[in-house]
């Protein structure tokens, strides 16, 4: 069994009154992408920060790599590799010049690192004298994930990485990410879109600096622990209001075109809870709704777990309490 | 002006200025739309009609021109060709009044964090030329509506960002504007957060605001009455999101999109492949 790429126990952090990172343990697996899924202001960055050793905790130890991260922060740095989620590279610099420069540091050059960053630093060659500053988004982040590679690090921390990112582009990083770690490196990345996590071997929840769960991506819904139906259906932006006033419904929520029923009895047949939901809008008027059940994706759990950390899971009020 | 014909329901004892000035053409209405930037077409004459009362989804890839679309209708960027009117006004000739008739969010940008929350609606109220006492009025109703009474003085920065969102949504339609620009408006926000923000959109949809939309999260495209994508600087598709499915075959608009913006390219995670978040409209 080999030691784990990052174990944490206990991180806190505060800032003023503010507890950016209430308490976290978990720890990552060599080898496997570990996603944080959670909103903008969930603790993600503080938390890259403790474990790319640029920052402190308060309270509680983190071990990556089996090095302490406020002891051995020295021979950590050389072994780890961070992108940012803002963009930090030298603007002034070329492209080419970025990259030579962090591999400078690191006392390597982009040439002998050539197996490992080609596939991602080549697509961006074409332009290796613009001014990194002048690069589109797509290529900044491109070539921030080349300088974060140019020494060869053991293990990848993400923050944010597909950020404001387009739906195309966001699928092809993770392309990458994927031939990335069939090189050996293990991958921790954070983001706020929940549709990610499918692209991850793990994942934890994140929310309000505590973790909601941390388990394989298509493991969560097993312990969902409601019947979830999908109803698709006319008036939909009516349709969750509707849907909410209906006797047993725990939360319902939209999710594309579809609405989300979760029924708050648990252990019930679904397929029975969808008869009984379509049943009910045929008593509202709506006879032509399609109701189906469905097993929980990750936003489902996320919705629910939030509802439950914030000490209520009434649809539309959870939210506001957080 | 026919503030008559075009009054809105609901109480407005001070008469919404900005929403009865312009009779009973499209809430925004594009005709070859173009903007240059040396050899570079941003822009490629696009033309497309919003109803009033319209959600309308305005997708694309980075760097497809929507931004600049947007700076164009939104009066701060004039255009190289084409027409386009805004709530009745020429982009050309009258951008002040085109700014007066609408609101704008974004993610980037929409409140001051170093000011209080109420300091934030005077400002805003007073910047759309409000008179002080609706400024109270809708200030002290915005914060009932949204349960924030008891943060009205705390500095913006130090409120959750999803109560932050929600009051930027409402501090952008408090001059009751005829077309609201939401520009990434849930960017980063929490799956609760951000339904409840479309909830906000829908209200105010029915109250009749025209409400223009980019997001990068393929879920809330279907949320739209209508979208359109953007492919490098021309529409590559419009319609319902339904009537585009059937369409293109497709079972959701993700699969559209990569489509579109990546011909030739396959779903190669057909299954995992974002925006499987558990929606009906799935391969099987």
């Amino acid at each position: 069994m080999s030691v784990a790429a990052v174990d944490a126990e206990g991180l806190v952090k505060r800032f003023g009154k503010e507890t950016a990172l209430g308490g976290l343990s978990f720890s990552v697996e060599p080898g496997e992408i570990f996603g944080f899924i959670g909103p903008d202001g969930a603790g993600k960055t503080t938390l890259f920060r403790i474990l790319t050793t640029l920052l402190l905790a308060d309270e509680g130890s983190a071990r990556v790599l089996d090095l302490d991260v406020a002891d051995d922060f020295w021979a950590l740095r050389a072994r780890v590799g961070y992108m940012p989620g803002r963009f930090s590279l030298y603007p002034d610099l070329s492209v080419g010049e970025n990259l030579s420069f962090f591999a400078a540091v690191f006392g390597t050059s982009p040439s002998k690192q050539e197996d490992l960053i080609g596939p991602i630093y080549s697509q961006i060659e074409p332009f290796r004298d613009r001014r990194a500053g002048a690069l589109s988004g797509g290529m900044k982040q491109k070539l921030a994930l080349s300088c974060a590679l140019v020494h060869r690090p053991e293990i990848l921390f993400l923050d944010e990485p597909t950020t404001g990112v387009d739906a195309v582009s966001r699928r092809e990083f993770w392309d990458l990410l994927d031939r990335l770690r069939e090189q050996g490196l293990t991958i921790v990345v954070s983001t706020p879109y929940m549709d990610e996590a499918s692209r991850c071997d793990r994942v934890a929840l994140i929310q309000d600096g505590r973790l909601l769960g941390v388990d394989a991506p298509g493991a969560f819904g097993a312990r969902y622990g409601h019947p979830l139906v999908a109803v698709r259906g006319p008036d939909r932006r009516h349709l969750p209001e509707i849907l909410r006033s209906w006797e047993h419904a725990l939360s319902a929520y939209p999710f594309g075109e579809t609405v989300h029923v979760t029924d708050r009895r648990p252990n019930l047949d679904p397929a029975r809870v969808a008869e009984q939901v379509h049943d009910y809008l045929a008593s509202r008027g709506i006879e032509s709704a399609e109701v189906r059940p469905i097993e929980p994706g990750i936003e489902d759990v996320f919705i629910a777990r939030m509802g439950e950390a914030a000490g209520t899971s009434s649809g539309a009020s959870a939210g506001a309490a957080s | 002006m026919s503030a008559g014909a075009q009054s809105r329901p609901g109480p407005a004892p001070h008469g919404p200025p900005a929403r009865s000035g312009s009779g009973d053409g499209a809430a925004i209405e594009a005709d070859g739309l173009t903007r240059r930037f040396g050899d570079f077409t941003a822009v490629d004459a696009i033309s497309f009609r919003v109803e009033r009362g319209e959600v309308f989804g305005f997708l694309g890839a980075n760097g497809a021109g929507k931004t600049t679309a947007i700076r164009m209708l939104t009066g701060l960027l004039s255009p190289s060709a084409g027409d386009a009117r805004v709530a009745g006004h020429d982009v050309y000739d009258e951008p002040e009044a085109i700014r007066r008739s609408i609101g704008y969010m974004s993610q980037r940008f929409s409140l001051y964090e170093d000011l209080r929350v109420r300091e934030n609606i005077q400002l805003f109220g007073g910047i759309y030329g409000l008179p002080d006492r609706t400024i109270r009025e809708r200030g002290d109703r915005l914060l009932t509506d949204l349960g924030l009474e008891h943060a009205a003085e705390e500095l913006v920065a130090s409120i959750p960002l999803g109560w932050r969102q929600k009051l930027a949504f409402s501090v952008a339609t408090l001059h009751e504007p005829e077309i609201l620009f939401l520009d990434e408006p849930t960017g980063g926000v929490d799956p609760i957060t951000r339904r409840q923000f479309w909830e906000m959109i829908y209200r105010a949809a029915d109250e009749g605001t025209t409400v223009f939309v980019t997001t990068h999260y393929m879920d809330e495209a279907e949320y739209c009455d209508r979208i359109s994508i953007m492919v490098d600087g021309r529409i590559g598709a419009m319609g319902t999101p339904r009537q585009l499915r059937e369409q293109y075959g497709v079972p959701s608009v993700d699969e559209l999109f990569l489509r579109l913006v990546r011909p030739g390219s396959d779903a190669r995670h057909p299954a995992a492949g974002p925006l499987d978040a558990g929606g009906m409209g799935g391969a099987a």
